[in-house]
């Protein structure tokens, strides 16, 4: 079995016992980006330093001065590059911050390196996250490695192809309404978005605050299960985070689903469902009845409202969280301009791709003066009434099913000039993050042409471990090992 | 709501002057609102800063627990309803020295509700009652330079608390009155340092005039960054008597935001509401509401130090001061402390207060030193007091001892006994004085005799001379005029 084919366990093993240096893990994979990444473009920057880390992790461990439990112990992480990392260029996919050097790493950044990881490079996004599709960075799109002339989702599509191509054993994305869950979908492999407040945000360049949150992507549901643990947990830089204790996710995982009920959200499953992907989703439905799972219908009615209230909620944080990128004191700063105005003005409107501005824009009408109470706070209100009813509908189930999109992937190029019709594409996804839930794709096979197809699984807050029992389950149908 | 009559130079005026005044108070915390930077003042440029208070991409706010303890202090001082549950919202605008391009403050839940101040204007009480106090997060500064700006984030992220006065202060004595009083009371909780001069404490003002007895308030204008009370009241009161002459004039009242120019003593304008901004205010999604509980409020109301009014009350009727003696010796909690420090130790309060407030209060304004480096300390003039009260010295030698104690920081006690003050009580001693001095002076004692009254003055100066000072004043004009009748 070749290196990048392994599971982050058995690396780890190889690494722990010398059989194989991190110095060969970590050249391995950048051999491959090098070789690969030219077609894929998943990776903006690759970390110069990263076998030089790996180096000195392999003296530490021939010197004994390694914690050999370290769950990350010399396995390459790749960061979607809206995770700021001290001294390697960090830019969001924006021309507005193509020369910035953050000065400190977010915390999972630290997390991870404490964890023995060594990252390896930072991923190809939509610009600020704002996409479905990774097709608005400006460092140009990345292609599904399945088939280059379709997009491999977004707006971590980086992260998921960089997977799928055996590029990084792993990676970070982020998941504002979906960005996690529908990159991994459409490269087959797996993501999890957690519990809002599971992971810390501090260091993660933000879009929308109330709905960021950093997840995992892996080859497997055990190797997401323990990148999540290492980068999971409280952190008091964070107000928004969760002194939750962090269960032991990977070695807690058990396919065992005898006696599980899951719920199917009957607004969930209308006509417009492409019909490869219902019939993935059926197929598992059987198999896991099979397995002694019960299925029931419930109803989120206020699923209907769900894009409307992201777009209001998600653009009008953003439009806020983005008023920084003034270039005053970082960032890209116009040449051209002569007084305060003008730096504004020049600097944002050069620095931002349109996908950004629009989203700006937006926001700010729906904060604005004689807007607020019929826009933004509306949406808040009905986004509490959709939590409400996902509460409602765990009273009778233990997770729920569904797609994770209505449309298998789609080219590159495609949907870029009907943004609704991109927004629309959301529609599964972004319930989960108004509700603050946790949800996770699990690869369910490939349609006629070859294009993967995921189911999505979405839990109770808190509860990602049954998430990764049921993907395990799932996982093992498809012949996973 | 307080019916005196506006700063106008006509006092048969038609018009009414309505204010308020919102003051940016920096609270005493050791480190920022949001982050663990020093609020310290000074230090080098941008010295004091971290991704937070920079505004880097990818910082969150951190609440800072001794501004809430503060902010709750200061609201309890000022009787504020202090709200169990506060939210941050955020202020969007774009300027350079407000790095985030939007300010962490509270919109619509404030940590502090009504309020009200109490203070004296010529010894009548006035009550101006406040419509909130609210924290927020400071501003960096800007200095602009013929270049071009720069901008100094230390000062970003400070916390502020913002007391909000109702607009029903009346005139620009009442104003500058209500601002001293904010401060003293601020001063005195130990929640701000009150430095108008360094901007530790700012005051915003809005003024606005109507006709008397109008329910509607008129236009309001902003003033701001004034940054004395002297200047308080004069830019107020060139400002009403502006809006007064433009309204008789047949014009409008703008509602605009003007700047003091203290040198021309007017004010100028700023920027007009067409160019406000609408600060599209929502509750921030990184931080979480503020809860606070009763326990807390009230462990805080027992802590609160005596607050000045309640202090100046106290020494009218605990020492029986007249109120401006009270207002005068509580500027300051120290001086308020060296007061009753020697009031009680010498038993005698009135002495105390005129001690203080003429001969030491002097001396220090003299040399440029405040009541904390006096030197002469509240033992020692309370000693004095005490000498002069038993009669042991004259109050004139007093003087000189006291002027003694100045220059060398010695007890009065000592200094009387080595250069033999003390005074002559000795009735017989006096009167050999006495007969010293007439059989001296026959002349005078015949002019004396003849009418001239003037002539007494001669003779007690002389038995001073002859008992250096010393003879008792009191007696010897009781021994002298005695023996000025005899033949």
């Amino acid at each position: 079995m070749e290196i990048h084919q392994c599971r982050i366990d058995n690396l780890r093993r190889l690494i722990v016992n010398r059989e194989v240096s991190a110095e060969e893990v970590c050249r391995s994979f950048i051999d491959r980006i090098s070789d690969k990444d030219k077609d894929i473009n998943a990776f903006i920057t690759v970390n110069e330093r990263a076998v030089e880390v790996a180096r000195s992790l392999d003296s530490r461990i021939a010197s004994g001065q390694a914690d050999l439990e370290a769950p990350l112990l010399g396995i390459p992480v790749a960061l979607k590059d809206l995770i700021c990392t001290r001294g390697l260029k960090t830019t969001a996919a924006s021309k507005v911050l193509c020369n910035y050097i953050p000065p400190y790493s977010a915390t999972i950044v630290n997390k991870i390196e404490a964890a023995g990881g060594v990252i390896l490079g930072k991923t190809n996004l939509d610009e600020f996250a704002m996409g479905s599709s990774t097709e608005t960075s400006w460092y140009g799109p990345t292609k599904n490695p399945i088939n280059h002339l379709y997009v491999p989702g977004g707006s971590s599509g980086g992260s998921a192809a960089a997977v799928a191509a055996g590029l990084s054993p792993c990676a970070i994305g982020t998941d504002t309404g979906g960005s996690i869950r529908q990159p991994a979908s459409f490269c087959g492999v797996v993501g999890i978005k957690p519990t809002y407040g599971r992971v810390s945000r501090y260091g993660i360049i933000a879009f929308a605050s109330s709905l960021d949150q950093a997840g995992t992507i892996a080859a497997n549901v055990s190797d997401a299960a323990t990148l999540l643990q290492v980068i999971s947990g409280f952190d008091s830089l964070d107000s928004t985070s969760c002194k939750k204790k962090v269960p032991n996710f990977a070695s807690e995982i058990s396919a065992d689903v005898k006696g599980l009920t899951i719920g199917l959200p009957k607004e969930y499953f209308v006509d417009g469902i492409d019909a490869e992907i219902r019939n993935k989703l059926e197929v598992t439905i059987e198999s896991l009845r099979h397995q002694g799972v019960e299925f029931k219908e419930v109803s989120l009615p206020s699923v209907e409202y769900a894009i409307g209230v992201y777009y209001i909620i998600a653009t009008s944080e953003a439009s806020s969280n983005l008023a920084r990128y003034d270039g005053v004191r970082f960032g890209l700063r116009s040449e051209e301009a002569r007084n305060i105005n003008d730096l504004y003005c020049l600097s944002r409107d050069q620095g931002f791709g349109r996908e950004v501005k629009r989203r700006i824009m937006l926001g700010t009408f729906a904060l604005s003066s004689g807007y607020y109470d019929a826009y933004y706070l509306q949406a808040c209100k009905v986004r509490r009434l959709l939590q409400n009813e996902f509460l409602e509908a765990f009273k009778h189930c233990d997770v729920l099913l569904s797609p994770v999109t209505a449309q298998p992937p789609f080219k590159l190029g495609e949907k870029l000039s009907d943004p609704l019709s991109m927004y629309l594409s959301d529609i599964y996804t972004i319930s989960t993050n108004l509700a603050g839930l946790p949800g996770m794709s699990v690869p369910a096979g490939k349609n006629s042409l070859g294009l993967p197809i995921g189911v999505q699984l979405t839990g109770p807050h808190f509860d990602e471990q049954r998430l990764f029992n049921v993907a395990r389950a799932i996982e093992l149908i498809g012949g996973g090992v | 709501m307080n019916s005196e009559g506006s700063g106008s130079r006509n006092s048969e005026s038609v018009y009414e002057a309505v204010i308020g005044l919102e003051i940016h108070a920096q609270l005493l915390t050791g480190t920022k609102l949001f982050c663990g930077c020093s609020t310290r003042f000074g230090g080098g440029d941008n010295e004091h800063t971290c991704p937070v208070c920079l505004g880097l991409p990818g910082a969150l706010p951190i609440l800072n627990r001794r501004a809430i303890e503060l902010a709750i202090r200061a609201g309890v001082a000022l009787r504020c309803d202090i709200n169990q549950e506060s939210v941050f919202s955020r202020k969007n605008y774009f300027y350079p020295d407000l790095p985030k391009g939007y300010q962490i403050s509270q919109y619509d839940r404030p940590i502090c509700s009504n309020g009200q101040v109490r203070f004296f204007v010529d010894e009548k009480e006035i009550l101006v009652r406040l419509t909130r106090a609210h924290l927020e997060e400071d501003a960096g500064k800007s200095t602009h330079d013929g270049d071009g700006t720069f901008v100094n984030l230390n000062r970003s992220c400070v916390p502020l608390l913002e007391i909000v006065s109702a607009p029903e202060i009346a005139s620009a004595a009442q104003a500058a009155e209500y601002a001293r009083m904010v401060r003293l009371i601020l001063l005195f909780s130990e929640v701000c340092d009150g430095n108008l001069e360094e901007g530790s404490l700012r005051c915003d003002c809005n003024v606005s005039i109507r006709r008397k007895g109008a329910s509607t308030l008129g236009t309001r204008v902003e003033l701001k960054n004034i940054n004395s009370f002297r200047f308080i009241e004069k830019a107020i009161d060139f400002e009403i008597q502006r809006q007064i002459d433009v309204v008789d004039g047949g014009g409008q009242i703008i509602q605009e935001t003007r700047l003091y120019d203290s040198d021309k003593n007017r004010t100028v304008s700023m920027r007009t509401k067409e160019e406000a901004h609408d600060y599209r205010y929502f509750p921030d999604p990184d931080l979480l509401p503020v809860r606070i509980s009763p326990l807390w409020i009230e462990e805080i109301k027992r802590l609160l130090p005596e607050l000045p009014l309640e202090r100046i009350e106290r020494f009218c009727s605990q020492y029986q001061l007249a109120r401006h003696e009270a207002c005068m010796l509580v500027q300051t909690r120290d001086l308020a402390n060296f007061f009753e420090e020697v009031a009680k130790n010498s038993g005698n309060p009135k002495a105390a207060a005129n001690w203080i407030m003429g001969e030491l209060v002097g001396t220090l304004n003299e040399n440029k030193l405040n009541i904390s480096q006096s030197p002469v300390s509240a033992q020692h003039l309370a000693e004095l007091i005490q000498q002069i009260n038993t009669g042991k010295i004259s109050g004139k030698i007093g003087k000189m001892v006291f002027e003694e104690m100045v220059r060398t920081s010695r007890s009065p006690n000592l200094i009387i006994k080595e250069k033999g003050l003390v005074q002559v009580l000795d009735e017989s001693q006096i009167s050999i004085w006495i007969d010293e001095v007439v059989a001296q002076n026959p002349d005078q004692v015949v002019q004396y005799r003849a009418g001239r009254e003037k002539v007494y003055g001669f003779f007690v100066g002389q038995i001073m001379k002859l008992s250096h000072g010393q003879a008792s004043p009191e007696l010897t004009n009781k021994l002298l005029i005695a023996r000025l009748k005899k033949p």
